[in-house]
């Protein structure tokens, strides 16, 4: 089991999280037209990096998301910080 | 009988005989044995029968590295399969019975399979029962192989305590070095825990007379006395089975027997890995025969239990530890041949019993062979941590490599045999230091099976992995170690490979002529020795698992003898009164459509989204328009996934400007909260809108009838309740007993419904106002059975019972947004693609069947053709006391446009008819609800 810290709780299981989306993930504008292939991607295509990946995680317990860093391969956990200091 | 037992010494109790049984035999042995060291002590070798042959087994090892002695142990009426004799502690009035022998383990009428091992190489199986189909043959050969049976029984308060903590240093293994890491972190300031996997702390420090220039026992007391002075823990009997990400370490503390270990999630700043080495065997003729153990096994055997294994005792050894073993045994009284393995090829001379060893044309007398082909480091856990092994070629050892994070290995298992090395390696990790890699006084000549050699040779006793073995699953191509551990069952015995690996892999190098540490090691997994599936599962169940929801009105819903139980996380009323659930559910949908039914709605989701961005948001999030929405009124809609499918449905009142009410269904409120928050952050700027889940904070009580206006009229609210001041889907705020009210004018049942919505403390009084005007005009509460009854009979639908994974709203009857709606919202794309647009789709219908007959059974599928194809299933099928026949909903594939037609229905062999109707059964223009 991980130690994951949210920016708002401090360190806690990785039970108590739930995993939103690689970072940089946009919603394509679907009041204009959106081919199939786009939409498909937006929806599964995921980049799936080895090493050092930038995810978007809730902490269930305060309902906050953010920004985490961690690296695919050795599990470490690099950085996390909220979602709204790394949209600054 | 106690012939191999000394008089002195040991951790064994003489003082406290305990009385046992094995195989039917009566025995006794001493506080302190194991079974396997009792059972030696009396003189019994053949403790088990090997898993394919059934070729007799004694002990290799006297600890974790013994695949041979497997025992199911009866105590007090309980019974425990697959027990590890050589871990197992004795206790008194214990019944053993060898797994895999009938009827005993010294006589097992399976075991002339053994003459038949020319045809029972490896796949074996996989090649002969191929034909017609394996599985015809499956049964009787699990039959045949496998270990110890599953009782049937219950195991009452069989429950594994969970603990979870944390320490700074967690030292693992309570031998020479483990003692002294403990102690050094300990005395450092740090805070530490020590875990042994024996009860009693020391190692392999029983076999030596001094350790420093004390007395080995007196040394491990005064480790003990400084360690725990200095603030550390110690665990014995405790295995540290595993390690998992971020430095989790599983371990497990054995209580007494017949209890599930008590496992303690210890996360470990930093872990210091000191388990020790194991004796490994010598891969030669007839290896495998009772009475052939390892050397360290022997001197444990001797050492802690004050058992001399053997009298006439042949040494077999290639490494430079044999020498302090030959000392230990000769005092203790054995007379000892030392043969050098280099020399000639070995064979065991004897059957059931060892009678000698035969090297070339030489025959020695003996009981007993003891063999070591040098040492393995226990890496485990240091595998299980994602560190790297590096070969030595001086040890012929796998050694810990680059080191995985916070951990360390000492001692033996860092290839450290000279115990001054081991504790000034221990020493160093114990106040953080990096002891790198050990010198050594260690020498061994390197010794590994020979390919081609004659004879059958061993090297997974349990499972019957010879020699040979190896050589076919090469020569077929199964040369990565991988393939060849699954194609031979090597190292899949009980033991895990413990004693077997290193010959497997180091044979298969030689058949292929290739270095051994290229061909490489299987993946080391936990748990590093078997575990009961309870220990995982501890208290995680039930309450303490889920905490069921509660009802503020629980104490009124008691009274009035409801039948509670769990629907979606809330312990709420099934259906009220004493009798057949069945009457008592019918007459409350006939009291509800004839007066009025009253139910606690308390689960409804009530979240509120408030805020300047709410409307947009809400808008967004909604399948439907809902920017629409007047103050005061309310909508149905569909919240959907970005796949555009059917999440969650339910009604969204707006209370004025910026201010919304989303009622979700009672038991997707904290997923369909979780799913607004996660838009509202990503994507939106969450200071202009606030989602505040209200669900356990509000109760609601439902009042749905034909009566329900006279019910809330004499409550005396100042709202004017008529149709047209009222109508269906709109709000009204009052107040009752001077508290905020809610009344909201929708309907689950098809019937004139209000909702009543106030803070949770004031529920009791609003319920008891309720009930009362309620029993006036014959109306009566209602439980949760008889509503799933009503909103079928209107063709309401309940997501996840009457949708699946691929519903969209227009499958549903809720085409227009989709067609209509212009702006953004979750899901939209997806309901313009070419599954979406697919003329196929499974849509909701109503089922209807000729009359006399009985309900169609939920999940039934509707067929059609030859050989029949299922277009869709029953999703929902009641008794409508209503309508006086059965009514069911379905998904059917372009079912709207087969309205009429009729179906077969199929289930479990079985098929009837049904007429394809639309989903709404009663009131279909609507009268009711408007009223």
């Amino acid at each position: 089991m991980q130690i994951f810290t949210c920016p708002f709780c401090g360190p806690r299981n990785e039970t108590e999280f739930h995993f939103a989306g690689e970072l940089g993930k946009i919603r394509p504008a679907t009041a204009e037209k959106i081919t199939a292939q786009e939409w498909a991607s937006y929806l599964y295509t995921q980049r799936n990096e080895k090493g050092r990946v930038q995810e978007v995680w809730m902490h269930l317990t305060c309902s906050e998301l953010f920004v985490m860093e961690r690296d695919s391969v050795s599990m470490q956990v690099l950085d996390t910080r909220s979602l709204r200091e790394d949209a600054q | 009988m106690t012939s191999h037992r000394t008089s002195l010494g040991a951790l064994i109790d003489r003082s406290q005989p305990l009385s046992f049984s094995f195989d039917g035999r009566q025995y006794q042995g001493y506080k302190g044995d194991t079974l396997a060291s009792a059972l030696l002590a009396n003189g019994v070798r053949v403790m088990g029968r090997s898993f394919k042959y059934h070729r007799p087994r004694g002990p290799w090892g006297a600890w974790v590295d013994d695949p041979n002695a497997i025992m199911t142990v009866t105590l007090n009426g309980r019974s425990f399969p697959n027990c590890a004799a050589t871990t197992t502690p004795l206790v008194d009035g214990m019944q053993a019975r060898a797994v895999n022998a009938w009827p005993s383990a010294a006589f097992d009428i399976k075991s002339g399979l053994d003459l038949f091992h020319r045809w029972l190489s490896a796949g074996f199986y996989y090649k002969t029962f191929m034909w017609p189909d394996w599985h015809l043959f499956e049964p009787m050969i699990r039959k045949m192989a496998g270990l110890g049976g599953i009782s049937r029984d219950v195991l009452e308060d069989y429950s594994a305590d969970q603990l979870y903590e944390q320490c700074d240093v967690l030292v693992i293994g309570g031998g020479a070095a483990g003692l002294a890491a403990a102690r050094a972190a300990a005395e450092a300031g740090k805070q530490v825990v020590l875990v042994d996997d024996h009860p009693a702390l020391g190692g392999g420090l029983y076999q030596m007379h001094e350790v420093e220039s004390v007395a080995a026992v007196d040394w491990i007391a005064e480790q003990v006395r400084a360690i725990t002075s200095a603030g550390g823990r110690i665990l014995s009997a405790t295995t540290a089975f595993g390690v998992y990400d971020h430095q989790l370490v599983g371990l497990a503390e054995s209580g007494p027997f017949g209890t599930p270990p008590r496992l303690h999630r210890m996360r470990a700043r930093q872990i210091i890995l000191a388990t020790g080495a194991l004796d490994r065997p010598i891969t030669f003729a007839g290896n495998d025969r009772p009475g052939v153990m390892s050397v360290d096994g022997a001197c444990e055997y001797l050492a802690r239990y004050g058992v001399l294994v053997g009298q006439k005792v042949a040494l077999i050894s290639n490494n430079s530890l044999a020498d302090a073993a030959e000392r230990l045994l000769t005092d203790a009284g054995a007379q000892i041949l030392r043969l050098d393995p280099h020399v000639g090829a070995l064979r065991t001379v004897g059957g059931k019993k060892l009678r000698g060893i035969s090297q070339g044309a030489l025959r020695h007398d003996v009981d007993t062979v003891l063999a070591s082909g040098g040492m393995t480091p226990l890496v485990h856990l240091w595998r299980h941590a994602g560190g790297k092994l590096l070969w030595c070629e001086t040890r012929q050892a796998f050694l810990p490599g680059t080191a995985p994070d916070g951990m360390v290995a000492i001692g033996a298992a860092n290839g450290a045999f000279d115990l001054e090395v081991s504790l000034s390696e221990a020493r160093a990790a114990g106040v953080g230091r990096n002891p790198g890699v050990s010198t050594t006084s260690y020498t061994l000549a390197p010794l590994w099976p020979k390919p081609g050699s004659k004879g059958r040779q061993w090297i997974d006793f349990q499972h019957d992995v010879t020699l040979k073995d190896v050589e076919l699953a090469a020569r077929e191509n199964y040369v990565s170690v991988e393939h060849l551990k699954r194609y031979t069952t090597l190292g899949m015995a009980s033991d895990q490979g413990k004693t077997s690996n290193m010959a497997g892999l180091a044979a298969m190098a030689a058949v292929q002529g290739r270095p051994l540490p290229e061909v490489g090691t299987t993946t080391f997994r936990p748990p590093f020795v078997p575990m009961p599936l309870e220990m995982y599962h501890g208290q995680h169940g039930k309450q303490l698992w889920h905490p069921l929801k509660r009802l503020a009105l629980e104490p009124q819903h008691r009274g009035a003898d409801a039948a509670l139980g769990e629907y979606g996380g809330w312990l709420r009323p099934g259906w009220y009164g004493k009798g057949e659930a069945k009457d008592l559910i019918r007459q409350e949908v006939l009291t509800a459509r004839a007066s009025a039914g009253i139910m606690d709605a308390s689960p409804l989701g009530k979240i509120e989204v408030m805020g300047p961005d709410a409307e947009a948001f809400v808008n967004f999030i909604y399948y439907n328009t809902i920017k629409t929405l007047k103050p005061g009124h309310i909508r149905y809609g569909f919240m959907l996934t970005e796949g555009g499918i059917v999440m969650d449905d339910g009604v969204i009142a707006r209370l004025d400007q910026n201010r919304f009410v989303i009622s979700c269904s009672s038991s997707h409120v904290d997923s369909v909260r979780t799913h607004l928050e996660a838009w509202r952050q990503d994507g939106n700027d969450p200071d202009r809108i606030f989602i505040h889940d209200l669900t356990q904070q509000w109760a609601t009580l439902t009042i749905t009838g034909p009566k329900a206006r006279d019910i809330l009229s004499a409550l005396s609210l100042d709202v004017d309740l008529s149709a047209t001041a009222f109508p269906h889907m709109s709000l009204r705020e009052a107040r009752f007993d001077d508290t905020p009210l809610r009344i909201a004018r929708v309907s689950f049942t098809g019937d004139l419904s209000y909702e009543l919505s106030i803070r949770r403390a004031k529920a009791p009084a609003l319920w008891d106002a309720v009930m009362r005007s309620g029993a006036a005009q014959g109306a009566a509460p209602i439980g949760i059975e008889a509503l799933s009854i009503l909103r079928a009979e209107k063709g309401y639908i309940m997501i996840g019972k009457d949708t699946d994974g691929e519903t969209m709203p227009h499958d549903l009857g809720f085409g227009i947004p989709r067609l209509k709606k212009t702006a953004p919202f979750i899901g939209d794309r997806s309901l313009h693609n070419d599954k979406a647009n697919g003329a196929l789709r499974k849509s909701l219908v109503g089922l209807v069947v000729p009359s006399g007959t009985a309900p169609l059974p939920t999940g039934a599928h509707l067929v059609e053709g030859t050989p029949p194809r299922s277009l869709g299933y029953v999703t929902s099928s009641y008794d409508s006391p209503t309508l006086g026949r059965p009514v069911a909903l379905g998904l059917v594939e372009n079912g709207t446009a087969r309205i009429g037609e009729t179906i077969t229905v199929h289930h479990l062999g079985e098929s009837r008819t049904a007429t394809i109707s639309a989903p709404c059964a009663f009131d279909p223009e609507g009268e009711r609800l408007h009223a």
